[in-house]
C-alpha cells in the first residue's frame, strides 16, 4: 500500500467525514452551511472534516463571494478501485519473494 | 469472453539466476509454497491443483509445461477466471522472468475490491513470517 492509498483509507475510515463526501457525491456541489445543516455536527467541525478530504484530494473548492462551495472529486478514489495496479502490486511482492527463496537455495 | 472485456497483469524481472533453478522454484511444491500459497500443484499437463490461504484459495489446472521455458496454469476464484503464464528466456547474467495473467473481465471489479484487502492482510502475514527465515 503506497501513502497515498493509507491517506484515502485514514480519511474515509470516519464516519461523518465519509457521510459528508457521499453527500457530494450524491447530490453534487454544496456549501458548507448547506452541509452542516444534515452533518449532525458544527460548522467548525464539518469545515476540518473537509479540510481533510480537500488535503487527500477527495473534494474541491470554489469560492464565490462569501460561500464557498465544495465538490466530490471522484477520480480520487480511482487507486482504489484499478485492480490491475493491485494485481501487478501482489505480483510484484511474489517476485520479490521468490528472489529471496533463490537466494536461499542451492544451485 | 470477447478480447475488450479481458485485462492482463504483466511483471517482468531480471534475476541473477539459471532458469533450471528459478524453474525448481515454481515447480517444486514445498519450495511453491515459500513464495507464494501452500499447494498442491504437480508439473503434469491437466493436473489441478489449489492454492490456499487463509483468506481463501485460488482453483488452478495446469495448462502447459516446457522444462525451464515456460508453464501456465488457470487461475481462478469464486468469480474470477484468468491465466497465469511464467516465461524464463536465459540472459547472460540469469534469466528474464515474466509473468502474465490474464482474462479479468471488468464487470468483477467489485470482487476485486473486496478481494484485496484480504489480499493485504496476507502480505503482512507474510512479510512478519520471511522477517523471521534467515
Amino acid at each position: 500500500m503506497t501513502a497515498a492509498h493509507d491517506m484515502l483509507f485514514r480519511t474515509l475510515a470516519d464516519p461523518t467525514r465519509r457521510a459528508i463526501f457521499e453527500r457530494l457525491c450524491r447530490e453534487g456541489e454544496q456549501t458548507v452551511g448547506a452541509l452542516t445543516a444534515q452533518a449532525g455536527v458544527s460548522q467548525p467541525a464539518v469545515s476540518k472534516h473537509l479540510g481533510l478530504l480537500k488535503e487527500a484530494g477527495l473534494v474541491r473548492d470554489r469560492h464565490e463571494g462569501r460561500q464557498t462551495h465544495y465538490s466530490a472529486q471522484l477520480s480520487a478514489l480511482s487507486p482504489l478501485m484499478d485492480w490491475t495496479r493491485h494485481m501487478a502490486g501482489f505480483w510484484e511482492s511474489r517476485f520479490d519473494d521468490l528472489e529471496e527463496l533463490l537466494k536461499r537455495m542451492d544451485q | 469472453m470477447s478480447e475488450a472485456a479481458t485485462r492482463s497483469v504483466i511483471v517482468e524481472r531480471e534475476i541473477p539466476h539459471p532458469p533450471e533453478k528459478i524453474w525448481r522454484a515454481l515447480t517444486q511444491p514445498h519450495l511453491i509454497e515459500e513464495w507464494l500459497m501452500k499447494n498442491t500443484f504437480k508439473p503434469v499437463v491437466d493436473h489441478r491443483f489449489n492454492l490456499s490461504a487463509d483468506w481463501g484459495g485460488v482453483d488452478c489446472q495446469v495448462r502447459t509445461i516446457e522444462p525451464n521455458k515456460t508453464l501456465s496454469y488457470s487461475w481462478d476464484t469464486k468469480d474470477l477466471e484468468s491465466v497465469v503464464t511464467w516465461t524464463l528466456t536465459p540472459t547472460g547474467a540469469g534469466t528474464r522472468l515474466r509473468m502474465e495473467q490474464v482474462g479479468f473481465r471488468t464487470d468483477q471489479e467489485p470482487y476485486y475490491r473486496g478481494a484485496t484487502v484480504g489480499w493485504k492482510r496476507y502480505f503482512l502475514a507474510l512479510e512478519d513470517v520471511l522477517s523471521r527465515v534467515d
